[in-house]
Order: C-alpha cells, then sequence, then structure tokens
C-alpha cells in the first residue's frame, strides 16, 4: 500500500499550519490555498492531515 | 378498599403518581416551596419504578436535564414555583423549537420575586403563555383539585408526547398543598400516548402533507441526527435560510392552532339558564362554585366558565357563553392577567368585571359572589 | 471524498465549517473524532452534546447523536442523557464562556457527581462569536472589546477548577499537539467518570488580533514552544518552566461513578425487575 497525498482546495481556508509545520517544505500557500510544492521530499508523516482546521489535505492509501 | 387505589394525599402528591401512571421515569429539578414535595415523592418513586431521579444544582440545570434525558428517549418532568419557572423560561422556548417533549409543572406562589413562598397566586398565568422569547404556541393546564391534577397530569404527557412540545402543569399553592381523596386509576383504563415507531431516514424535522407533527426517534437507536435551537432545516442542521425559518414557524403555531378541537378543554357548571358568568381556573374554582351555591340560593342565575386548557385559550366555547350572559366576572389570584385574555376574546360581548387577591390569602366564595352582585 | 476518518465520524455535507482561518477549533474537534474512532466506540451509541459559542456549532458537524443546545447549559442536558440511558457515551464540547461563565455552575456540580461524562472544553480565551469579549480564561492584562484597556480578571485555571470539584480525570491538550491530544482524549473518554480535557484552541481572528498575537503560524508556533508535557516538566527547572504551560494527564483517579450508584439505588428498591 502506497500513500498518496490528497488535496481539497474547496475546503481549504489557506491558514498556511500545513505549510509552516511540514517538516520537509512540501507544502507551499499560494492565492489563499496549500498547493504541493515539492512532492518527492514528501516523507507522508501525516502532520498536515492532523492539523489542518479544515480537513483539506490528508493521506489516502492507494492500490499500487 | 384498594388501599393502593384510593388514597388520601396532597395534590403534589396526585402530580407525581400521575406522572408515573403516565410512563414518567426520569425527573429533574431543584427544591422549590410549594413544590418540593413532587421532587420528594419523584425522588422515593423513580428508582422503585427502574427510572430515575436527580436534584440539579439550579432551576435551569432541573429544565436542562429533563430536555436531555427525553431527547435519550424516556418521558421527563420537572417542577419549579414562580422564581424558578423565570429561570426555566429559555429553556422551555427551547424545548418549543427544538420539538422535545418534556411536563414543566409550575406551582404558582405569591410574587414577584421571592414574594410569600407559602402562598397562593395565580400569577404566572401570563408567563406561562408568554415567558420565554420569540413567537411559539403553548399548552399550559390548570387542574382544580387532587383527582383532577392526577387526571390531567396524565393528559399533559400525552399532549407533549402527542405534539412533540414542553406542556406546562399550571398548579398553585392552594392545589399541590390541599389534600383530599384520590383515585389511582391505573394506566390501563386510561389513554396513554407513547412514542411511536420512527423512521426519520436523516431527515429528523421533515412531515408530511398535511402533517405537522416530526415522528421523535430517540438517542441511540441507530438514526443520529442534529437537535438545535437555532431555525432548522427538515435534516435538523442550522440555517439562516428565510423560507425554512418561516416554514418552521408555521408549522410550530399550526400543529397547536390546527388541533385545538383535540387539545382544548373546558368546564361549564351551571351555564344553561345563566345570565352571569363567573371565569375561573385552578384554585379558585372552587371558591366560585360555592359563589354560584351562595347566589343561586338567592335566586340569581349564576354559572362558571372554567378553561382547563389556559393555554391554548377556549375562544370560542368563552364567546358562547359570553354571548348568552349580561355579565361576566373573572375571578383569579392576581391582579387581572387571564382577564386580559377574556377581554380580548369576548369584546362587548358582555360586560366584564374582574375580582382578585393578591394579598396572599385566598378568594372565598363571598368576594366573588360579592362581585357578581355589584354587577347584577 | 474526504479522509475516511472525516468521512466516517463527520456529515460531510455540511463542510467547510464556519470557523475562520487558522482556528484552533477544527483541529480540536477532529482530535475528539479520531479518539471515539481509536476507542472503536459505536457511533449510533455516542452522543456529542454543546452549548452555544465558536466551539458548541461542533456538534452539527459530528455524524453522532447531537444535541446543540442553550448557552452554559451542555454539562446539565448532558447530565439528564447520560443517566437516562447509561448506555450511551456522553462528550461535552463546549467553550470557555460556555463552561466557565454561564455555564459553570453546571460544570462543577458535574465534576462533584463524578457522572460518567467526557467535558472537552475548546479554551479559544474569548468570546469569538459574538466578536472577542474577555472570557473567565482571557489571561489577567490582555484585551477584548469589553475590556480595552486591558482584563483586570484573574483567570481560571480549568483542569484545577475541576479536580477540585471532584471529577477523576483532568488534562490539557493543544490545537499544535495533536497526536498527545488525541491520545489524552481516549483516556478521558475511557474514564469511568467525570473527565475534563481543556483544549487549548487558536483565535487569531479576535483574541489574536486584539492582543497583537502575530496571526495564525505565530500563534500555533507559541503553543509548539510554550506548552510543555507535564512528565517533562517534572525533570525541569522552576526558571526554565517561567511562563510555559503545561500539558498532559493531570489527574487521574478511581472513585464510584454516578451512574453506578443510582443503579444501586434501583436495585435496592426492587426497580429493577
Amino acid at each position: 500500500m502506497e500513500k498518496k497525498l490528497v488535496l481539497n482546495s474547496k475546503w481549504c481556508k489557506g491558514c498556511g499550519i500545513c505549510a509552516e509545520f511540514c517538516p520537509k517544505d512540501v507544502l507551499a500557500i499560494d492565492h489563499e490555498h496549500c498547493y504541493v510544492v515539492n512532492e518527492k521530499d514528501c516523507i507522508k508523516c501525516g502532520l498536515c492531515e492532523l492539523r489542518c482546521p479544515d480537513y483539506a489535505i490528508w493521506l489516502e492509501e492507494e492500490d499500487k | 378498599m384498594d388501599k393502593k387505589r384510593f388514597r388520601f394525599v396532597q395534590g403534589n402528591e396526585a402530580c407525581v403518581e400521575g406522572a408515573l401512571t403516565a410512563g414518567m421515569r426520569f425527573y429533574s429539578g431543584y427544591p422549590i416551596t410549594p413544590s418540593t414535595e413532587i421532587a420528594e415523592q419523584s425522588a422515593i418513586r423513580l428508582p422503585q419504578l427502574g427510572g430515575h431521579f436527580i436534584q440539579m444544582e439550579d432551576e435551569i440545570g432541573g429544565i436542562a436535564a429533563a430536555l436531555g434525558a427525553s431527547a435519550a428517549g424516556v418521558k421527563a418532568m420537572t417542577a419549579t414555583s414562580g422564581p424558578g419557572f423565570s429561570l426555566k423560561q429559555e429553556n422551555i422556548g427551547y424545548g418549543c423549537l427544538a420539538e422535545i417533549p418534556i411536563v414543566v409543572v409550575d406551582v404558582q406562589r405569591s410574587g414577584p420575586s421571592t414574594g410569600m413562598p407559602t402562598s397562593p397566586s395565580q400569577g404566572d398565568v401570563m408567563q406561562a403563555r408568554w415567558g420565554t422569547h420569540g413567537d411559539h404556541p403553548m399548552i399550559a393546564i390548570a387542574p382544580s383539585s387532587v383527582q383532577d391534577t392526577y387526571n390531567q397530569t396524565v393528559r399533559c404527557f400525552n399532549l407533549a408526547e402527542k405534539y412533540r412540545t414542553p406542556v406546562i402543569l399550571l398548579m398553585d399553592e392552594i392545589i399541590g398543598h390541599l389534600r383530599e381523596g384520590l383515585e389511582v386509576i391505573p394506566a390501563e383504563e386510561l389513554e396513554i400516548v407513547n412514542r411511536g415507531d420512527h423512521n426519520i431516514t436523516g431527515m429528523a424535522y421533515a412531515v408530511g402533507e398535511g402533517e405537522y407533527v416530526p415522528e421523535f426517534a430517540p438517542f441511540g437507536e441507530g438514526e443520529r441526527y442534529n437537535i438545535t435551537g437555532l431555525f432548522h432545516n427538515d435534516a435538523g442542521f442550522p440555517t439562516n435560510d428565510n423560507d425554512f425559518t418561516d416554514k418552521i414557524e408555521h408549522r410550530l403555531m399550526a400543529k397547536i392552532e390546527q388541533n385545538l378541537d383535540d387539545i382544548l378543554d373546558w368546564e361549564e357548571y351551571m351555564l344553561d339558564d345563566a345570565e352571569y358568568a363567573i371565569v375561573a381556573y385552578g384554585g379558585t374554582v372552587r371558591a366560585a362554585k360555592g359563589a354560584i351555591e351562595k347566589l343561586r340560593a338567592e335566586g340569581v342565575k349564576v354559572g362558571l366558565f372554567r378553561p382547563v386548557t389556559v393555554w391554548p385559550f377556549p375562544e370560542e366555547a368563552m364567546k358562547k357563553v359570553a354571548d348568552k350572559v349580561k355579565a361576566v366576572v373573572v375571578a383569579e389570584h392576581n391582579y387581572g392577567q387571564l382577564l386580559l385574555e377574556v377581554e380580548r376574546v369576548i369584546k362587548d360581548r358582555a360586560e366584564l368585571s374582574f375580582v382578585g387577591k393578591v394579598d396572599g390569602t385566598t378568594l372565598k366564595p363571598e368576594d366573588i359572589q360579592a362581585k357578581v352582585k355589584e354587577v347584577l | 471524498m474526504p479522509s475516511k476518518l472525516i468521512e466516517s465520524t463527520m456529515r460531510t455535507e455540511n463542510l467547510p465549517h464556519i470557523w475562520c482561518p487558522g482556528c484552533g477549533h477544527g483541529i480540536l474537534m477532529r482530535d475528539v473524532a479520531q479518539a471515539i474512532d481509536n476507542l472503536g466506540l459505536d457511533h449510533d451509541k455516542v452522543v456529542i452534546v454543546s452549548g452555544i459559542g465558536c466551539s458548541s456549532r461542533a456538534a452539527g458537524y459530528m455524524d453522532f447523536n447531537t444535541l446543540h443546545t442553550t448557552h452554559g447549559r451542555a454539562i446539565a442536558f448532558a447530565t439528564g442523557v447520560k443517566l437516562a440511558n447509561p448506555e450511551l457515551t456522553v462528550i461535552v464540547i463546549t467553550g470557555d464562556g460556555d463552561a466557565a461563565a454561564i455555564g459553570g455552575n453546571h460544570f462543577i456540580h458535574a465534576c462533584r457527581r463524578n457522572i460518567d461524562i467526557t467535558v472537552v472544553v475548546f479554551n479559544n480565551n474569548i468570546y469569538g462569536m459574538t466578536g472577542g469579549q474577555y472570557s473567565p480564561t482571557t489571561p489577567t492584562g490582555e484585551k477584548g472589546t469589553t475590556a480595552p484597556y486591558g482584563n483586570i480578571d484573574y483567570d481560571f485555571d480549568l483542569p484545577e477548577l475541576a479536580k477540585a470539584a471532584g471529577a477523576t480525570f483532568t488534562g490539557r491538550c493543544t490545537a499544535y499537539h495533536v497526536p498527545q491530544a488525541i491520545k489524552l482524549l481516549e483516556a478521558a473518554i475511557q474514564n469511568k467518570g467525570l473527565s475534563m480535557v481543556e483544549g487549548l484552541s487558536v483565535c487569531p481572528t479576535y483574541y489574536g488580533r486584539k492582543n497583537k498575537k502575530g496571526g495564525v503560524i505565530k500563534m500555533y508556533n507559541w503553543q509548539k514552544n510554550n506548552c510543555i508535557d507535564v512528565k517533562k516538566a517534572e525533570k525541569m527547572d522552576p526558571e526554565e518552566l517561567e511562563g510555559k504551560i503545561l500539558m498532559g494527564e493531570f489527574y487521574h483517579k478511581e472513585k464510584p461513578e454516578y451512574c453506578e450508584q443510582y443503579e444501586a439505588i434501583i436495585e435496592k428498591c426492587g426497580g429493577n425487575k
């Protein structure tokens, strides 16, 4: 099982918490929305999911 | 004689027995004169039947816990008196909008404020109708004897369940502390309304065409939904949509107004040939009947119109009475509260007069007799 | 489609929620949902009760039996729910104003009874819904719209208050320290008795702006740098702990629970037949 980072920009309010506390600087905020800038460095720690107040980012398991 | 069936008790105890017969299995309240015996008796009786009693930290907690218990599927009651009734008002309104059935007993005492805690009064009649904020209907029933307290408490629970709304048993100190014979009529011999089947499928507040009362699903039975005191949509979620607000307000009013035939109750006593009518309810009824006896002996054709459901007020019945008498005398233990409703209803159909008491003593037959003689 | 957790514990049709960008309430609400999920509780048997205020809007979003009540009264409603049906897991989500000001009486008395309810206070140090008035947890000297010259009230320590009143489980978590918060909430829900967890939230819009806290990121960094686990704090010098806030499980004690005691009364009276 691989994990994939998923974003729901409709729910994102652009607070920036995910980007600030991402240990690998995978995320950034632009135009009041979070987006992935550096996916290859993502270690799938899931801290962004835990701290997103709006449930707009999460790790999803996908069958390879 | 069956000592369990025939007893000599006070009105407050009759209220508890009636509630238990109706299926009350939860009571939460706060001690206050002159209603405390209702809490005390509930504390003794409920665990004997597997029910729960809790003395809460204040009056507001008393009604809040009862509402919570009802949401969890148990018929619940709280009782209080004037000051506590004031404190409960916000949550009575919550029960109206969230449509949670409970019975609130108010054993009226002299007021305002702490007033005279052990003295009779009917000073909460208007508070019973208009005490909480916003527009909402209200059912309030005033019993006039110990037996009537038993019977009307059962009726309060039935109406609360049937119409999913708080119902007020508007007692007074006279009836609460009056001791007389009571027949504890068992549930099998009475009509008891219980919560029916429910299948709300996510639409907790939706009703069918021509219906007014949504099905009630208790918590814990698999139909997870939201209850709120905010205006809500059919699913029970808060909304600022004005159409929904309008819809729910109309439905709340209509569920009572469209069912007046079922809800309204009144008593007519010696009115057939009457030229004068006394309007009295609750603890004033006996004095009124005493006055009628004395006046009839003097040849005065007088009768009694007694609203049993004080709210909604039996308007049409009152109008019919007013149409055939010369004068109406309202007798109550206050400065003239239900008087205002009678005045609104009868307009100039008959002359209107009032006799009241606010000094903590009771109206005597002679007081009412004298007032009727003034209008002859 | 949101994450599996959100899908199974939230009413996604009502999301996104009404809370402001960066508000800690969303994180704390997720923590509660995650704790319920981790414990494997039957969702049909969980009741979330809330009062009035920002915190209390949580009830409408969570896919359980939810009761959004009147201001300050959530714990009293919850007492009725729990005693009427002790099989239900009852969790109160309330705020600092809701629980400690207008509902303070219900709060301490529920603690005193040790009734099996978990009270989670989303503490944002302010009345947010009404626009930023000082609350019983606004620190002394800080500002609100009704404390324009600085708050002269002393603030409550809610877990201490709960403990003194008789709660058998108390603790504090923060919006920043999520894994610790979930663990603490799991333990709180499992405690058979009154559990009180203070969840330190973040209010960037009112509390933050009024007190020049520097915005969302600075406020979360403040929590990160200033909240210390109580176990770690035991090994630290008093100077190091100056100005720090403790978090973690503070107090846990076994004591007979209210509903169980009432069931014993019912048995004694023959009411269980």
